[in-house]
């Protein structure tokens, strides 16, 4: 076996033109499918990163209308949502993986204003006391909201640093007063993701999925909720996971038991978690659904490739008659023989399928440079392209190698 | 008896045409005899050699090789016959063009399951026997015709065959390399070898002792006081 090894790279070495010229097809069919597999991956790395976010593994779950978010009319809350007490808070801490539980009120609100700058299209957020907690957010400037700021109705603020920057441009924040539907509240502090996290943006999808996130927060104490708003939002709760992979089942579960409180007439009307991950796994399918198309077309030219390894490897052994007779008369077996030329067929294609390979990451890489296309590298998608190439030396390999191995050795050594 | 050839015929078949190449060839060779077989160009040499080399079937007839009734056998078998009791040498050498001298004298004993150390050391002791110790490492192509063929030789008796074949030995060679490739014969013949040698050449045939000639397929031994008249 390793004696036909060294024979086959010398026989390669040999003819390096020939045998790169037959390996070409194989490089070129690697070598796109390690492209497409590195963009693919690379994308999907970046939609989940982007769409699931920087691993804080929270879940929101809010009241729907249908397919959209409940709005809030002048009618209220609709009859029969039901006020989330400490008891259905206890219920859903309870689900398994759920480490906290927040609730949370939310509206867009265009009357915030800092002297004569407005915050628009900013949320204003009623927020419960261990909001920041669940959601993993740190202080970044000033004090967090205390006990008192809840129970003494403390007109107090804090700001994420796209408010902060929306409303102040640099100015320092903390102790200036901005209004909220012209009810005076202080910046107490600066709060912000305790793990930093970039998106990235490539499309236009990815720009509504931050342009959302990016318009700037201000968080007030929920029990001060009533103070400016006359009417009350239905509450939305915010679930802290272990993993990020437990957010969907958590999710679900927490709207169940939200939605068995439910008693409104109109039968959209239900609570919803936002799966995040389900949004990533939908749009990394889509990905995948285009690019596996390519992926069969470079199939096709591997297999294109293996005929061309059959063609030239039929060429060989007629060329090697002489060689193949006189091996048989020295007393090599048919199966020395077919060892020794699939052997050779097996190397030629794993070479051509490490060379592919490597002509793939390089690709990769350039179609990351140019067209700003994350890519990453998959290791077993190499590993795999590699022994693919080799399966298809030996399948191609069959027909010369059978050829050779029942070549009659008197016609073989009369060709003098 | 090592080699036992009783009535065969070798038929050849040519567009609807059969051409008959051997007429009932009766062969008899004992262990360690050497033995000549002459006969003009297209007389059947070459195809009576592939019978007794195990390379080619008679169309009739019976052949027994170190008693064994080679027609019956099936081709794995076979190929250990050629692997283990013949050693073939042909006229145009037929060596490996991209392999060392070593390297060709080596490959029988790959096919016999010879681990690498051993091969290595086998094959060059069997280039000492012919006397090509120091060219180990030479490529063909940096050998004269009769050092190629005096490789060939060591790659025929490395696996220590008993019967080796030669078929025109020295037709691609000058008469002086001709002469040392009939030494070698001489001593491998002394040392108990079974030699039967192909040739057109009377001189060449003169080492034997033994000449057979073959004419128009049909095969005569020739008596030794006998003069013969036969240069082709
Ligand atoms: N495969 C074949 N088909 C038809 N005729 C053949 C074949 N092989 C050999 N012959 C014929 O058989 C005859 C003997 O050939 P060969 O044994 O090579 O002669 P020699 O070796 O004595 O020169 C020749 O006439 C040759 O043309
Ligand atoms: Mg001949």
């Amino acid at each position: 076996m390793l004696e036909n090894i060294r024979l086959s790279f010398k026989g390669i070495w040999s003819h390096k033109m020939r045998s790169f010229l037959t390996m070409l097809g194989i490089i070129i069919g690697i070598a796109a499918i390690i492209a497409i597999v590195s963009t693919i991956k690379g994308t999907n790395e970046q939609i989940k990163e982007n769409i699931v976010g920087s691993g804080d593994n929270t879940v929101d779950i809010a009241l729907y209308q249908g397919d959209w978010m409940y709005e809030m009319g002048y009618e209220g809350i609709p009859a029969g949502v039901p006020v989330i007490n400490d008891d259905i808070v206890e219920e859903l801490k309870d689900i398994p993986n759920v480490k906290n539980v927040s609730l949370y009120l939310s509206r867009q609100d265009y009357a915030v204003y800092y002297l004569n700058t407005a915050l628009s299209g900013g949320y204003v957020m009623g927020v419960d006391e261990n909001y920041f907690s669940t959601c993993n957010f740190i202080i970044q400037k000033g004090r967090g909201f205390t006990k008192e700021d809840y129970t003494k109705y403390h007109k107090v603020a804090l700001l994420d640093p796209d408010s902060e920057e929306a409303l102040f441009q640099g100015e320092d924040a903390i102790g200036k007063t901005i209004e909220i539907k012209s009810e005076p509240y202080i910046v107490i502090g600066i709060v912000d993701k305790a793990q930093e996290f970039e998106p990235v943006i490539n499309s236009l999808e990815d720009y509504y999925t931050y342009a959302e996130d990016s318009t700037g927060k201000v968080y007030i104490p929920d029990s001060t909720w009533p103070i400016v708003y006359q009417f009350d939002e239905p509450q939305n709760v915010v679930l802290q996971v272990e993993s990020t992979d437990d957010m969907t089942n958590a999710g679900k579960d927490g709207a169940a038991i939200l939605n068995a409180y439910l008693q409104v007439s109109d039968e959209t009307i239900k609570y919803r978690a936002e799966d995040l991950l389900e949004q990533a796994k939908k749009i990394q399918q889509l990905s995948e659904s285009t690019n596996s198309m390519l992926i069969w077309i470079a199939g096709i030219s591997l297999i294109v490739g293996g005929i061309g390894v059959m063609n030239i490897m039929l060429v060989s052994v007629t060329e090697r008659t002489q060689e193949i007779g006189l091996k048989k008369a020295i007393g090599a077996r048919k199966s020395n023989i077919l060892g020794q030329f699939l052997t050779e067929a097996a190397v030629l294609t794993s070479l051509g399928g490490i060379f592919g390979v490597l002509t793939g990451i390089g690709l990769a890489e350039i179609i990351s440079k140019v067209t700003d296309m994350p890519v990453a590298i998959s290791v077993p998608a190499a590993v795999a392209s590699v022994a693919f190439s080799m399966i298809i030396g030996v399948v191609f390999g069959m027909l010369p190698s059978y050829k050779a191995a029942n070549l009659d050795p008197i016609e073989a050594l009369r060709r003098e | 008896m090592i080699l036992d050839l009783k009535h065969i015929f070798k038929d050849y078949q040519q567009d609807k045409l059969v051409v008959p190449v051997l007429k009932d060839i009766n062969l008899q060779v004992e262990e360690g005899e050497y033995v000549a077989i002459m006969g003009p160009s297209g007389s059947g040499k070459t195809t009576l050699m592939n019978i007794i080399g195990c390379l080619d079937k008679p169309t009739t007839g019976e052949f027994y090789l170190e008693g064994n009734d080679i027609l019956k056998l099936k081709d794995r078998e076979l190929s250990g016959v050629r692997l283990n009791s013949i050693g073939f040498v042909f006229q145009s050498f037929h060596l490996m063009p991209r392999e060392s001298a070593l390297e060709n004298v080596a490959l029988p004993l790959s096919y016999a399951g010879v681990k690498k150390k051993e091969r290595k050391e086998r094959a060059l002791r069997a280039l000492e026997r012919v006397g090509l110790g120091e060219r180990a490492t030479f490529m063909p192509t940096q050998l004269s015709g009769g050092q190629k063929q005096r490789v060939a030789i060591a790659r025929a008796m490395v696996n220590n065959p008993k019967i080796l074949l030669a078929d025109e030995p020295t037709g691609a060679l000058d008469s002086k390399s001709g002469a040392q490739i009939m030494e070698l014969f001489q001593r491998l013949n002394e040392e108990g070898v079974t030699i039967v040698m192909i040739t057109h050449d009377a001189n060449i045939a003169n080492h034997a002792k033994r000449i057979y000639h073959i004419i128009d397929g049909e095969i005569s031994e020739e008596t030794r006081e006998e003069e013969h008249h036969e240069e082709v």
